[in-house]
């Protein structure tokens, strides 16, 4: 077990360092950044100047080496345009997103698995049948266009909510929540339901598959063949076993959602670190693109890290190499 | 070699098409589809402007209302948006560039990962570790992730948001592939082509391919639907097809700056027709997955 964690946070250690590398070269073909943050009448010399302020003067094998340097140290440079460290803007602006996706995440699962279970085990009423069709509109439908409509309906016509910005928000630990105040509350609901939809579609689907799956096999049979209750069936011996495949996903699940709160970051004006690398990208602020972009795919190899290992503990037939 | 007359009377015969004809939701999918392609080859043909083309748009026909609504204009059944665009030729504009990008990327992938998959089951050893090591790296981040990456980098553009989605989808062809090769290749007919002396190449293309196209059609229809949506959200963003282009996302951004003014039906039809496509594709993915599913049956 413990050579087996070695092993996988070595690879963990690989896949970062790669990751790395991929993110400097993409980035470097970016345009010449100096060009686009001064105006178009600068001087040869100013631009001259601009760059080796930003550092890009030198050969880009020296950049890789100083770049790496400072990854080691958790330095990714100094924004472009907030010249302030990118790393503290995206750190500023990753509560708001995570609360939107804890917030979405949690919606998702209340909703999708009870009825899961319930399609799962009663595939073929009225019932199933309309839900199913409506995770497959769920799943089909272009999240920002749903977004679009929320605040058409209830902020356009309705009035009832906000449709940009957080709120007031309340500052725990250094963090700005909004979670605790009415305000907030009402800028949290829209964004998160936005958020949630997809992802209650694809829980619900899950988890249906593994009911179907699992109702079939002959522990269940025989629970059935034994006099349990049907109810007792289902959320007893069925549900604790269809659920495995439904909570591995979820931490990879919480990963896709970080990303894809970019879409409703923008929709909603949401303050968030989506939002961020959305404006950096159109105004070529490469630190900070290049921070958010490592940050990510951190966060992703961390949490396949994290579910491997759960993984083994949870389900010991898995074999370890 | 097959002759024609009987692959059909073959298809007819099926099990499949018996099914098919059955289920009114593969049915309903299938007619989607047929209509969304009809109006991506003809439609551009048949309605009234091209919206892309800025000699034939009058700034006085700017932001009318669809038909139904008060100071609506009957040349423009669903209204104009801020520079005078049908909605109407736009739409039909927008599907004929989802459908490309849907079908160019899923062909690309299937193309791509279909090789690298039959080459590294057949193969093992070092070859095999090397390309699913890049395929369970790329499986561990979001695609849209990757496709962002890879725009960022390029820029903006019709071809380099087919790269790009294309670069990120081609791994579930690869994974499925490779299995499936694996358990093929230790069965007889390959054993007796080895034996007859045929080559490896016609032995992996002629002889297994055809034996591990079943689960690939299932994921390239599965996969449309998923590619479209991918690039209406990389437009949207501003980070995908470039405003000259015609795009689906593009107009429903271009609809989200006007909705506080009352607008809403710039972004609302393109958003609708969107899903609607994606419905189409989904609803057939479904019908295709259960049914060469054996553990269903």
């Amino acid at each position: 077990m413990l050579f087996y964690v070695i092993k996988r946070f070595i690879q963990m250690i690989i896949v970062i360092a790669i990751v790395a590398t991929i993110v400097f070269i993409f980035v470097n073909m970016l345009g010449d950044p100096a060009v686009l943050l001064l105006p178009p009448e600068a001087s040869p010399e100013e631009l001259a100047k601009a760059r080796a302020a930003m550092g890009l003067d030198s050969s880009p094998w020296e950049q890789y080496k100083l770049f790496v340097v400072n990854v080691i140290h958790g330095d990714l440079g100094n924004s472009f345009v907030f010249r302030e460290p990118a790393m503290k803007l995206i750190f500023e602006r990753m509560p708001a997103t995570l609360e939107i996706v804890v917030l979405a995440m949690f919606i998702a699962a209340l909703i999708a698995i009870p009825l899961g279970v319930y399609v799962g085990a009663h595939p073929n009423t009225f019932a199933s049948r309309s839900i199913l069709s409506l995770s497959l509109l769920c799943i089909s439908m272009p999240t920002f266009w749903f977004g679009i409509v929320l605040i058409l309906v209830f902020s356009v016509q309705l009035g009832w909510l906000p449709s940009s910005g957080r709120g007031d928000v309340v500052i725990v630990w250094g963090m700005r929540l909004s979670f605790l105040t009415w305000d907030g509350i009402k800028h949290l609901i829209l964004p998160a339901i936005t958020l949630a939809v997809q992802q209650l579609a694809t829980q619900l689907r899950l988890t249906r598959a593994g009911m179907m799956e699992v109702l079939r096999q002959d522990y269940i049979k025989f629970a059935k063949a034994k006099g349990v209750s049907p109810h007792d069936v289902l959320y007893g011996h069925a549900l604790k076993n269809a659920l495995i495949p439904v909570i591995t996903v979820y931490g990879l699940e919480f990963g896709g959602l970080v990303v894809f709160a970019t879409i409703t970051e923008t929709i909603f004006a949401w303050p968030g670190m989506g939002k961020l690398l959305i404006d950096s990208i159109n105004i070529s602020d490469r630190p900070v693109i290049i921070a958010y972009l490592m940050l990510a795919s951190m966060l992703f190899v961390v949490i396949n890290f994290i579910v491997d290992i759960l993984y083994t503990v949870v389900d010991p037939r898995i074999d370890l190499r | 070699m097959m002759d024609n007359k009987s692959l059909i009377s073959k298809i007819i015969k099926s099990e499949g098409l018996y099914n098919f004809k059955r289920n009114p939701f593969a049915i309903a999918g299938a007619l989607i589809i047929l209509v969304f392609l009809f109006t991506a080859i003809f439609g551009p043909h048949m309605v009234s402007q091209n919206p892309y083309d800025l000699a034939q748009l009058d700034l006085n026909d700017s932001y009318k209302p669809p038909i139904w609504q008060e100071g609506s204009d009957p040349r423009f059944i669903l209204g104009t948006d801020d520079q005078g665009r049908d909605m109407v030729s736009a739409i039909v504009y927008g599907v004929r560039m989802s459908v490309t990008i849907g079908f160019c990327v899923t062909i690309i992938c299937m193309i791509a990962g279909t090789t690298l998959g039959l080459i590294s089951g057949y193969k093992g050893g070092r070859l095999d570790s090397f390309i699913m090591g890049l395929v369970n790296v790329q499986l561990s981040f979001p695609s849209l992730l990757i496709a962002m990456l890879v725009l960022i980098a390029f820029g903006r553009g019709v071809w380099k948001i087919i790269l790009a989605l294309a670069f990120s989808g081609w791994v579930t062809y690869a994974r499925t592939v490779r299995g499936t090769t694996m358990s093929e290749k230790s069965k007889e007919y390959v054993e007796a082509a080895k034996v007859i002396g045929f080559p490896e190449r016609v032995i992996l293309f002629k002889h297994i391919l055809p034996n591990v196209m079943t689960p690939v059609i299932v994921i390239a229809t599965l996969q449309i639907g998923t590619v479209i949506l991918s690039e209406a959200t990389l437009s949207f963003l501003g980070i995908g097809i470039p405003i000259t282009e015609p795009s689906l996302g593009l107009l429903v951004a271009q609809g989200y700056i006007v909705l506080f003014s009352g607008l809403w039906w710039v972004s609302v039809f393109p958003g609708l027709v969107l899903m609607l496509l994606v419905v189409g594709m989904n609803l057939l993915g479904d019908f295709l997955r259960d049914e060469f599913n054996p553990r269903l049956k």
